[in-house]
C-alpha cells in the first residue's frame, strides 16, 4: 500500500522519501513520511487544510530540511550534496506556489523569463517559449503587466507558467486550481496530463479538488496527522472505505479527520493555560 | 529570576544574530566570486545605494561643514585661534563627520529599503521561489547589495569630504569674513593623505555593516506585514548603532 507500483523494479525512483520528520517550535507537522515516486509517474497529496501538505512538498526541493529521515532525488541523498550541488539538483524541478510568488518588481514576461535566462537560453529563444507559456495557460495579453494588477487566480496561472517554463524533469504543484473557475481548472488538469504524457515529467500535485486528484494522479496520498493516512491508485483511493478517506472525499463534517482536529485543538488549549 | 531570565533571553538573542550575520558575511563572500555574474543587477544596486544617495549625503555634509565652522569660529575666537578654523573644518570632517554621517543617512535611506524588499520578497515566498527555480537567494540577492554598499560608501565620503569643506568655506569667507586664500591654505596647512584614506576605509566598513545587517532582518523575516516592519525598524536602528560602534573601535585600533 505505502510504495507506488512500479513497471520496472530494476528502475530507480525519481524521488524517494524516507521517514521524514519534521516540528515547528514543538508542533509535529511531518511525523514519519515515506513514499517513492517513479519516473513519468503523478502522485496527488490531498488532505484537510494546515495538515503540512505545503511542508512536504518544500521538503522535496530541499526549501525546508528535514529534522529526520531524508529525501532522494535520482537516488542521491539531498542534503548529503554540497551547496552548489544543491542549486543544480534544483534546476531540474518547476514549482509553483500557492500564491503564485511572483517577483513583484519584475513584470509577468520577465517573470516567466526568468529560469529560462538563469539557464542562459538565448534571447529569442526566451522570447518565443515565454510566449508558449503563457498562451498554454490562457493568459497572452499580460507580458507588460505587474504581479500586483493581476488577480489572485492569473498570479496562479502565472506562477503555473513559470514553474513549466524551463521544461523541468519534476513538477510540483501547490494547489494549482484552487480559486480558479471549473474551466481554467480542466485546462489546467489538461496542461498537468499533457506534460506527464508528453515529456515523462515527474509530478506532484497538492490539491482540495477530488475531481482534478482523480484525473491527475496515478496515486492519491491522504495525508493527515502527520502520514500517509492511506495512498492509492484514484479507483481504489475513492471506493475505499477507510473512513477518513470516506470523510474527506464526500466532504463530511464528522468523522476521524474531525476528530484529529479536536485533539489538536485541546491539546493547544491544555499547553496555552 | 524573571530578571536573569531576561537578561539570558537577550544573551541568546544577541548570539543569534552575531551567527546569522558571520554566517551571512561567509555566504556572500563565497557566492560572490562563483559565476553567474549578474552585472546589470550589480549596476542597479550601486544606482540605487550611491547615484541616489547623492543629494541627501550633500546636503547632510554641506550643513556640517557650515555648523562646524560656525562653532569653532565661535569658541576658537575666544583664544584668538579663527586661523585653525579650517584646519579643525578639515580634519574633523575627513577622518570623522562625513564617514559616519554618510553611513548614518545611507543607513537610514537605503538600509531600510533593504530590510523592506527583502523581508517582503520572504514572507510572499518570493525568496523561495528563487531557490525553487535553482537561483541562489544570497547570491543574487544579498551579494550586488552588498557589494554596491562596500563600493559606493567610500566614493560618497569622498564627495562629502569636499562638500563639507566646501560648505566650511562658504560660512567663514562669505559670512564671517575670512580671507579666501588663508582660509584654504588653513584648510590643508595640517592635513594629511591618511586622514582622508583612513575616512575611505571606514565608509567601507560601515557600507559593509549596515547593508549586512539589513539583509539578515529582510532575509530571516517572519510573520506578515507586522514581520516586514519590524524587521525594517531593527534594520535602521542596529545598523545606526554598530555604524557608531563600529566607528569608536576602528578608530581605536587602525589610526
Amino acid at each position: 500500500m505505502s510504495a507506488v507500483a512500479k513497471p520496472k523494479p530494476a528502475k530507480t525512483p525519481k524521488i524517494r522519501v524516507e521517514d521524514l520528520h519534521k516540528s515547528f517550535q514543538g508542533k509535529v507537522v511531518l511525523d514519519g513520511i515515506d513514499f517513492s515516486l517513479p519516473e513519468g509517474k503523478s502522485l496527488v497529496v490531498v488532505g484537510p487544510s494546515g495538515t503540512g501538505k505545503s511542508v512536504l512538498l518544500k521538503h522535496l526541493i530541499g526549501l525546508v530540511r528535514p529534522d529526520s529521515g531524508k529525501v532522494f532525488v535520482d537516488d542521491r541523498d539531498f542534503w548529503a550534496l554540497s551547496e552548489l550541488e544543491r542549486t543544480a539538483v534544483r534546476k531540474k524541478f518547476g514549482m509553483s506556489f500557492q500564491e503564485g510568488a511572483l517577483f513583484d518588481s519584475m513584470n509577468v514576461f520577465d517573470n516567466v523569463a526568468f529560469p529560462l535566462r538563469r539557464s542562459g537560453r538565448p534571447p529569442a529563444e526566451v522570447r518565443k517559449r515565454v510566449r508558449e507559456c503563457l498562451s498554454i495557460v490562457h493568459l497572452p495579453n499580460v507580458e507588460g503587466k505587474r504581479p500586483s494588477e493581476l488577480s489572485g487566480g492569473m498570479r496562479r496561472r502565472v506562477g503555473f507558467a513559470r514553474a513549466i517554463a524551463h521544461e523541468p524533469e519534476i513538477l510540483l504543484f501547490d494547489e494549482p486550481n484552487t480559486g480558479l473557475d471549473p474551466i481554467m481548472t480542466d485546462i489546467i488538469d489538461e496542461v498537468i496530463l499533457e506534460m506527464k504524457e508528453k515529456l515523462d515529467v515527474t509530478i506532484v500535485t497538492i490539491t482540495h479538488h477530488m475531481e482534478s486528484a482523480r484525473k491527475i494522479g496515478d496515486r492519491i496520498a491522504l495525508l493527515a496527522g502527520g502520514k500517509f493516512l492511506y495512498e492509492a491508485p484514484p479507483e481504489e483511493f475513492l471506493k475505499s472505505d477507510n473512513p477518513a478517506v470516506r470523510q474527506f472525499v464526500e466532504g463530511k463534517a464528522e468523522g476521524p479527520l474531525t476528530v484529529e482536529f479536536e485533539r489538536e485543538a485541546a491539546t493547544a488549549v491544555s499547553e496555552g493555560s | 529570576m524573571r530578571f536573569l531570565e531576561a537578561i539570558g533571553r537577550a544573551l541568546l538573542r544577541l548570539l543569534e544574530e552575531l551567527g546569522r550575520f558571520f554566517q551571512m558575511l561567509w555566504q556572500a563572500a563565497s557566492w560572490l566570486v562563483r559565476p553567474p555574474y549578474d552585472v546589470p543587477e550589480h549596476f542597479r544596486q550601486m544606482v540605487r545605494v550611491g547615484v541616489d544617495s547623492i543629494p541627501v549625503v550633500f546636503l547632510t555634509t554641506l550643513f556640517t561643514g557650515m555648523v562646524l565652522a560656525l562653532q569653532t569660529f565661535n569658541g576658537f575666537k575666544r583664544f584668538h585661534a579663527e586661523s585653525l578654523v579650517g584646519s579643525v573644518v578639515a580634519l574633523s570632517l575627513t577622518r570623522e563627520l562625513a564617514p559616519v554621517l554618510t553611513a548614518l543617512m545611507v543607513t537610514g535611506r537605503v538600509g531600510s529599503a533593504m530590510a523592506a524588499e527583502l523581508g517582503t520578497m520572504r514572507v510572499t515566498e518570493q525568496i523561495d521561489a528563487l531557490t525553487a527555480l535553482g537561483t541562489e537567494p544570497v547570491q543574487y540577492l544579498v551579494v550586488p547589495r552588498v557589494a554596491a554598499s562596500v563600493l559606493m560608501m567610500p566614493l560618497l565620503v569622498i564627495l562629502g569630504d569636499f562638500v563639507g569643506m566646501y560648505g566650511g568655506y562658504l560660512v567663514a569667507v562669505q559670512l564671517l569674513g575670512a580671507n579666501p586664500i588663508t582660509y584654504i591654505e588653513n584648510s590643508f596647512q595640517f592635513l594629511e593623505i591618511s586622514d582622508v584614506t583612513s575616512g575611505i576605509v571606514k565608509a567601507a566598513v560601515f557600507g559593509l555593516i549596515f547593508s549586512l545587517l539589513a539583509c539578515v532582518r529582510g532575509y530571516y523575516t517572519e510573520g506578515g506585514a507586522e514581520g516586514v516592519g519590524r524587521a525594517t525598524t531593527r534594520a535602521v536602528v542596529s545598523g545606526s548603532l554598530s555604524v557608531l560602534f563600529a566607528d569608536f573601535f576602528l578608530t581605536k585600533l587602525l589610526f
